[in-house]
């Protein structure tokens, strides 16, 4: 059974739908995606309530299939976040965000010194410790710790 | 990113350290190889150093190969605003190897990515200077005939000296013990603890530098204790003259212990030291020439 709250939003036909994103997160998850740039319909749902979070974003998105690589941009800000893969109205596949081993572009590094921040080139960094984690400048080699993550 | 650049002291495994020290050990004996004849390397000192410069360009001129090059950004391009990458790109139309000094950190591994030519980092700001800690490890090894199980001190500024983050790294593959002797503003970083914890190396941490610690030292490896590195100007006044290593402290020492110090030194090393034959610190500077020597070498291919 559908419930109500589904209801609200449009359902999804073919696509997918991303559940559970912290509020807080919600529109850096919709730029990280690449969401604005596309083409198809898309629901970006804003404070629903939320039994786990007690408020939460969501984002239905038609006709779009994330590649495991795109989704794990997310993770850093979002690691809870579940993804529903959604083929004629029936969940088809449930994914999971997980960290990568290295992480290029989405992180600025926090020290002035560091060649990314005086030059106009991608960060990189690479994940040293997926549980805690913690990021190492591919460059300066400086350690970032998560409450210490900045997005560019 | 070609794999011939020396970046850092972790690039190397232990079988490229012992490789290397055998070839320092060569061109110590005879330090005139004509090896680099036809070759074109470039300095590039985008900050100056002039004592790291002239020891690069020594080991270059001693094998027979031709320097350009700037020693001071400001007389270079880079100071119009052009990009790393464009004068690293425009130097690798000229040179078969790029020796770079810049103050920013991940400049070296920057280049090493945008270019074929190796690079050899001749110090990234705070970060890495890997030629520095192989003259040191060279230094150790010729001093005590080994680098295994060795009691290794370090003194003074151990939280922003690079010299001694490298150095542990480096020695890391050898089973040494360290002490850590720093006032507590300047102590090791939890970072290398954590390291050291990782790699099953035991250490010891003090804030005074006593006889004790001093007659267990196989090396005791001096640096600066800078004014600058306190935001409390009375902490730097009361440990000022603590880390000092004085003659007198030396004298049950061990007969094997030898004293570095990556220099230039302020006052931490008293000038009646240096008579002492423990003293190595003049002589470590030599030891730079053939290590640099045998790293251009290593860079190139050049057995
Ligand atoms: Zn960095």
């Amino acid at each position: 059974m559908v419930k109500k709250k589904e209801l609200q939003v449009a359902a999804l036909k073919n696509g997918t739908a991303i559940d559970h994103i912290p509020v807080g997160q919600l529109f850096k998850v919709v730029s990280l995606l690449g969401i604005e740039y596309l083409e198809t319909p898309v629901t970006i749902g804003y404070n629903f309530d939320s039994k786990k979070m007690g408020k939460k974003g969501i984002i239905k998105i038609s006709d779009k299939f994330f590649e495991q690589n795109e989704i794990n941009r997310i993770s850093l800000i979002a690691p809870t976040v579940n993804l529903n893969i959604i083929r004629d109205y029936e969940v088809v596949e449930k994914k999971q965000v997980s960290l990568p081993d290295e992480v290029s572009g989405i992180v600025k590094c926090n020290n002035p010194k560091c060649i990314t921040n005086n030059e106009p080139m991608q960060t990189r960094f690479q994940v040293i410790d997926k549980e805690n984690v913690t990021l190492r400048c591919h460059y300066c080699e400086v350690k970032i710790k998560k409450e210490d993550i900045e997005l560019k | 990113m070609n794999r011939k650049s020396l970046v850092s002291i972790a690039d190397y495994s232990e079988e490229d350290i012992l490789r290397l020290i055998g070839v320092a050990e060569i061109f110590e004996k005879n330090p005139n190889r004509k090896l680099l004849e036809g070759k074109v390397c470039a300095t590039l000192f985008f900050e100056p150093s002039t004592r790291t410069r002239l020891s690069f360009e020594t080991a270059v001129n001693r094998m027979g190969g031709r320097i350009i090059g700037f020693s001071d950004a400001a007389t270079t391009s880079s100071s119009k605003g052009e990009t790393l990458k464009d004068t690293i790109m425009m130097v690798s139309n000229y040179a078969d190897l790029i020796i770079m000094r810049h103050h920013l950190e991940g400049a070296a591994r920057y280049a090493s990515e945008v270019t074929g030519v190796p690079i050899i980092n001749a110090g990234d700001g705070a970060n890495q200077h890997p030629t520095q800690t192989m003259l040191d490890i060279y230094s150790i090894y010729k001093t005590q005939g080994t680098l295994e199980n060795l009691e290794i001190t370090m003194v003074g500024d151990l939280k922003y000296g690079r010299t001694v983050h490298s150095l542990i790294t480096g020695m890391s593959h050898f089973n040494p013990v360290f002490h850590f002797v720093a006032p507590d503003e300047l102590k090791i970083p939890d970072l290398y603890k954590n390291f050291c914890d990782k790699k099953g190396i035991r250490y010891h941490e003090y804030t005074d530098f006593s006889e004790d610690v001093i007659n267990r030292s196989d090396i005791i490896y001096m640096t600066r204790v800078q004014r600058e590195r306190f935001t409390d100007l009375m902490e730097y006044e009361k440990v000022k003259n603590v880390y000092i290593l004085r003659n007198s402290m030396l004298s049950n020492s061990k007969d094997n212990l030898r004293i570095l110090h990556p220099l230039p030194r302020v006052n931490e090393i008293a000038y009646d030291v240096d008579s002492n034959p423990k003293a190595y610190y003049i002589e470590q500077a030599k030891n730079g020439v053939f290590a640099r020597q045998a790293i251009i070498c290593d860079v190139l291919g050049i057995e």
